[in-house]
């Protein structure tokens, strides 16, 4: 078992572009099933083996895609998004970063009480251990195993999936939600989807500055959560008023501190790591016997 | 992006918001000749992105024309200290000359994008004219708030709702239901991502008017909005951020001495994070992103060296799709071309992480490798420890 995705899944990626076609071609490599790529106006072609067709529903309808990356740049990602929830895929997880955070709170809302999970936007996707692969995760740094990840980073959760499988600890699922500030998929959704996985034994959550989403998780874990949960916060020295790299990551009246965070997980019983460097040791401390 | 008080209110007046007569001014006899045409007590406001001013003497009242241009002579050119201003303060170069009013009562009042709620909220105080966030920490029950969901708009009935829990009454309500429209179509119209008004204040006649305007715009948002990206004024950013901004780089500078080179906004933090757990101060955040190649490194090491403090430089990289034998031939042409004095630690993991320290390794150079995030952190601290004394 796992979250999101698994062997099953047919994906197809919407935005063709270089970006696009490339991660499509290691997902391939890593034995994800991707099934259709989605270009208006360039339907009928075909990209390195891959069937090509002018919009979603004809892609859904014609090779039973139930899932979708997406890589369109920021002024039609809303778009591409809204798209796949009509086409009622099971799953869209957007890529792209810069996003406007109107369309984004708009778009999340017109998708509320529909068929289709978002994962994202500005996330780099999930990834099931010797299964699925879906978006720009290096899946070879993952292996099969116990633990379920969650992250609002790229290349930090990366650094976490590392420290696990050097300690021989593998991975139910990886997933990215997203350093912008209106997320399809929050730390309570995959929190909830990993607690009812009966192949997770624990989870890892990445959080960082800025917002709430950790407080909202820790209240979720305290009162729901039966699995152990380690933590890390990003940013526990970040200045208040500076972006830090996401659109997501500011610290803004006195709001979306580290401490504030750590305070919160710390009592809800979850153990949080001071340092990143010993993600992977808190958890085989935390949850011995996962290896 | 943040925009000045006087390009706030003219935004404002777009949108039928009230906003009391003024004029922006540069020199003292502009600010003289601004405040003649206005007639009657004015008030001199410097004109820089920070809150606090009047406490830090950059708010000054002018009772005559002569007053109005010895207040400016006194503000403009002056460093202004706000608890909002960076520690060496903020020059100010422009001052906004504006009618007095005549205050019965303060307000707050705002719209932003709520991130918990991922829904627009329209945010409003009968305590105007101090800072919310120490209002809602203080007395909770005297923020009154309105969620708006983002495919319906705002509704008359919140407007009234938030105008009675203001205790505004007769003809005031109709006023303020304008004037929170006015705003929420600014709000939409232009992506902000807050509007604040702060003070909203009713004069003895009863009339509403914005006293102070903050506006924030979604960056992401800028490509769609020309006119609103035109407003930012340089003087306002710091010269590194804006030349990393320039090229695609995110730069935040801080106060350590550890320049530091990270793939990712979230390792970024956390490396910073490692440096202190290790007992190092970072000299700044910096995102080289997820398109980081050898002319990137270059431009990286640029942006970092332009700060004198640096005694050591950190590059942490993760390879998902950067690759790291491109990041090291970057490292190992940026350290030729641009004599790099300081000790230079590096730590690769990833997408071709072996051939990438390969490269490291037969190049010549001085360079620390690390292999893990907590070696690249304790060897970067000892570095910058070593160059000091």
């Amino acid at each position: 078992m796992s979250i999101l995705c698994d062997a099953n899944t047919k994906l197809l990626v919407q935005g063709m572009g270089r970006m696009g076609q490339f991660h499509a071609r290691l997902s391939v490599e890593y034995g994800t099933q991707v099934v259709a790529g989605v270009a208006p106006g360039k339907g009928g072609g075909e990209i390195d083996g891959i069937p090509i067709f002018d919009t979603v529903r004809d892609a859904a309808r014609q090779t039973g895609a139930n899932a979708s990356v997406i890589f369109v740049p920021p002024p039609g990602a809303a778009d591409a998004i809204l798209e796949a929830a009509d086409a009622e895929l099971d799953l869209a997880v957007c890529i792209t970063e810069g996003i406007p955070a109107h369309d984004m709170a708009r778009a999340k809302r017109a998708m509320q009480g529909g068929k289709t999970r978002l994962l994202g936007p500005n996330c780099p996707g999930v990834v099931t251990p010797g299964q699925c692969r879906i978006g720009i995760m290096p899946a070879q740094i993952t292996r099969p195993g116990p633990v379920g990840v969650v992250s609002r980073s790229g290349t930090l959760t990366y650094e976490a999936v590392d420290q696990l499988s050097r300690l021989g600890i593998g991975q139910s699922s990886c997933v990215g939600i997203g350093g912008d500030p209106v997320i399809g998929t929050n730390f309570i959704d995959a929190l909830e989807l990993f607690e009812s996985d009966p192949e997770t034994k624990a989870v890892v959550m990445i959080g960082e500055i800025g917002g709430s989403a950790e407080e909202s998780a820790a209240e979720f874990v305290k009162a729901h959560m039966t699995k152990p949960v380690v933590a890390f916060i990003a940013g526990q020295n970040a200045p208040a008023g500076k972006r830090m790299g996401h659109a997501g990551a500011i610290i803004s009246g006195g709001k979306g501190k580290a401490v504030d965070k750590i305070a919160a997980l710390e009592a809800a019983g979850v153990a949080v790591s001071r340092s990143p460097a010993t993600i992977g040791e808190t958890l085989a401390k935390h949850a011995p016997g996962l290896a | 992006m943040n925009v000045h008080e006087y390009q706030a209110k003219g935004l404002l007046r777009e949108y039928g918001v009230a906003v009391p007569e003024g004029e922006l001014a540069t020199t003292p006899a502009e600010a003289e000749a601004a405040a003649r045409a206005l007639r009657g007590t004015v008030v001199v406001k410097a004109q820089v992105h920070a809150g606090g001013r009047g406490k830090g003497g950059g708010i000054k009242l002018a009772q005559s024309a002569g007053e109005a241009k010895q207040a400016a002579s006194e503000i403009l050119g002056m460093t202004l200290h706000t608890p909002q201003t960076p520690p060496e303060g903020k020059v100010v170069r422009k001052v906004y000359v504006e009618a007095a009013s005549d205050i019965a009562r303060e307000l707050y009042l705002a719209v932003l994008l709520d991130r918990a709620e991922e829904k627009f909220a329209v945010v409003a105080s009968t305590e105007g004219g101090m800072e919310i966030e120490e209002v809602a920490a203080r007395t909770p029950e005297k923020i009154l708030t309105v969620l708006v969901g983002p495919n319906v708009g705002l509704q008359g009935y919140q407007a009234r709702q938030l105008a009675f829990g203001l205790g505004l009454t007769g003809d005031q309500v109709g006023h303020f239901e304008r004037f929170v429209r006015g705003l929420y179509r600014l709000f939409l119209e232009r992506d902000a991502s807050l509007v604040e008004i702060n003070p909203l204040v009713v004069t003895k006649s009863g009339e509403i008017f914005a006293l102070d305007g903050k506006l924030n715009f979604d960056d992401a948002a800028l490509y769609r909005h020309p006119e609103i990206a035109k407003l930012r004024d340089p003087d306002e950013e710091d010269p590194r951020e804006r030349a990393a901004n320039e090229i695609d780089l995110a730069y935040v500078g801080l106060d350590g001495n550890i320049g530091c080179m990270v793939n990712g906004a979230g390792l970024a933090m956390a490396t910073l994070d490692m440096i202190q757990v290790c007992g190092g101060a970072p000299a700044n955040f910096l995102d080289a992103g997820g398109g980081a190649d050898k002319e990137k490194v270059k431009e990286a090491f640029k942006l970092i060296l332009r700060d004198e403090n640096v005694k050591a430089i950190l590059v942490n990289i993760f390879g998902g799709i950067v690759r790291c034998d491109l990041i090291a031939e970057g490292v190992v042409a940026a350290a030729g071309e641009l004599g790099i004095e300081v000790p230079l630690v590096v730590r690769l993991q990833g997408t071709k992480s072996e051939e990438g320290r390969k490269i490291l390794a037969d190049s010549g150079l001085d360079i620390t490798a690390a292999e893990t995030l907590q070696e690249a952190g304790e060897r970067a601290v000892a570095a910058a420890a070593s160059a000091r004394s």
